[in-house]
């Protein structure tokens, strides 16, 4: 892997920037893998850099149907933030968050990781009354976390409406502080090149059609659209196709496919220091490097897979945004499009074995799973090496729905979906 | 926004309906003398296709009934909606 550096950009501009490679090849499948890993999005990509790099599993295979990065990873809003409710929950997100420190230097990328805080707003008294109750089980949990009365929260975030003549006036926020932002695409590549680099397959434009069995009921390979691929360990990491991938094996999980909208603005100076997110009116903003106001809206009602949702959602979120930041109201929105979020019941993830031998799946990340992707990757490459959940995911299994254990993170979304 | 064909009003645009989830299942006759695994399948697993989908929608601000859809989650195009009680195997997979 050639070194990206302050040096090695000085070197390279003496010859005119032509001694750069590739980032990662561009193989044909082989006949066999140790594992192969379907869906080359973040989760996947970490998945297969941690496989490598801390278990020596290299004869890996990453397989996508389209391009790289090109589902989920690259339609979210980049929002990474870890103040989750409950133990299990907190423990998962701040593992990851955890790892989003240092994540540019581990991979010799820039993601652009930048801690500028998640403030979540509330408007009503159960807000309040739920959100201090979120700042104070965080505290106990070790995640950081406060509280912020409104005129804090104005001069955290100056462009916010506090006071005046709001419907849902804002009455305090919770700030966690090492939440922030992230590039995504920035971060699927940073995992593909390192990825890549410790003999990893990425293979694009290959769709698994179909999961083979062997006799004693394992899994024994792949069929794609490029051909059969032999293995004995899948992992699953398909984010809204999840479903469509595990009913191959006939494994049946208890997931729902909806399409999930961002918008973004044109281009404007530096007017927005932080992510600001509100549940109760529906909105969630930041503003990107390039200058974009990056808007997040809501899931449509039903189940789909079509990757657009209806109009009527992102008009929701845009008459709330322009509620909380009057000047907002003469901005433009350039592009708006949708991905597919696979959702559980309890709106927790699914980070597991499942009952196939050499199946494993790490799915249901419903609407916030960017924020996860290192600590997912990590964990999930433990699980598939190991055969064997390691304890922060322990808790995230398949049977936790048969057994009534839930992890019922429904409320603690950052906005109601 | 999806326009939808109410059985008993006609079409509206979707703002009128809600969304009921899918079709067809039936709470077991006897739930006491179910398993963990299929009560957790009741209450859990759902079907989530890449294609023809027979679902539950409700009218609420029209008639305020439900009624049943097949709808394409690919394309979003219903093929069919029909009243409660009457099988999905009539109206499934055209769309």
């Amino acid at each position: 892997m050639q070194r990206y550096s302050a040096f090695a950009l000085f070197r390279n501009g003496l010859s005119g920037q032509s001694g750069w490679q590739r980032q990662w090849r561009s193989p044909e499948p082989k006949p066999e893998y140790d594992v192969v890993i379907v869906g080359a999005g973040g989760h996947g990509l970490a998945t297969a850099y941690y496989l490598a790099a801390e278990h020596g599993i290299t004869n890996v295979a990453v397989l996508e149907k389209g391009w790289l990065g090109g589902g989920n990873t690259g339609r979210n809003t980049t929002i990474i933030r870890s103040n989750y409710l409950f133990d299990e929950s907190a423990r998962l997100y701040d593992h990851a968050l955890q790892l989003w420190d240092g994540l540019s230097q581990t991979l010799n990328y820039n993601v652009m990781y930048s801690p500028r805080g998640v403030l979540m707003l509330a408007h009503n008294i159960h807000d309040v009354q739920s959100f201090k109750r979120h700042v104070h089980s965080n505290r106990l949990n070790g995640v950081d976390n406060e509280w912020l009365t409104p005129e804090e929260c104005k001069e955290f975030c100056p462009p916010l409406n506090v006071g005046g003549s709001m419907r849902y006036p804002i009455l305090g926020g919770a700030l966690q502080r090492k939440g922030g932002t992230a590039r995504h695409d920035a971060v699927a590549w940073g995992y593909a090149r390192a990825a890549d680099a410790r003999g990893v397959d990425i293979i694009e434009k290959c769709e698994v059609v179909g999961v083979r069995r062997s006799a004693d009921g394992g899994v024994e390979g792949v069929d794609t659209s490029r051909g059969f691929i032999r293995t004995r360990k899948i992992a699953v990491s398909a984010a809204g196709n999840t479903s469509v991938v595990m009913d191959m094996a006939g494994v049946r999980l208890p997931l729902e496919s909806f399409p999930l909208q961002a918008l973004v603005s044109e281009p404007v100076k530096p007017v927005f220091p932080c992510v600001v997110m509100s549940n109760t009116i529906h909105a969630y903003i930041s503003q990107s490097d390039k200058g974009e106001m990056v808007i997040g809206a809501g899931t449509d009602a039903y189940i789909s897979y079509s990757q657009r949702g209806g109009l009527h959602i992102v008009n929701h979120t845009l008459s709330a945004i322009c509620e909380l930041v009057p000047m907002f109201r003469r901005l433009r929105m350039l592009r708006n499009w949708g991905g597919i979020v696979d959702v559980t019941p309890d709106r927790s993830p699914i980070i597991a074995k499942t009952p196939v031998k050499g199946l494993y799946v790490n799915c249901g990340w419903g609407t916030g799973g960017f924020k996860a992707t290192p600590g997912a990757g990590n964990l999930f490459a433990w699980t598939v090496a190991k055969d064997e959940p390691h304890p922060i995911n322990a808790p995230f299994t398949i049977e936790r729905f048969r057994d009534g254990i839930l992890i019922d993170e429904a409320a603690a979304a950052a906005v109601a979906h | 926004m999806l326009i939808i064909k109410c059985p008993y009003c006609g079409p509206r645009p979707e703002l009128e309906f809600t969304y009921g989830g899918e079709a067809h299942i039936a709470r077991p006759a006897d739930p006491a003398a179910l398993d963990d695994e299929s009560w957790a399948a009741y209450l859990y697993i759902r079907k989530n296709p890449k294609g023809s989908h027979a679902e539950r929608w409700r009218h609420t601000n029209g008639c305020g009934r439900f009624f049943n859809a097949v709808r394409n989650t690919v394309s979003d195009k219903f093929s069919a909606t029909y009243e409660i009680g009457q099988k999905p195997s009539d109206h499934e997979g055209s769309a």
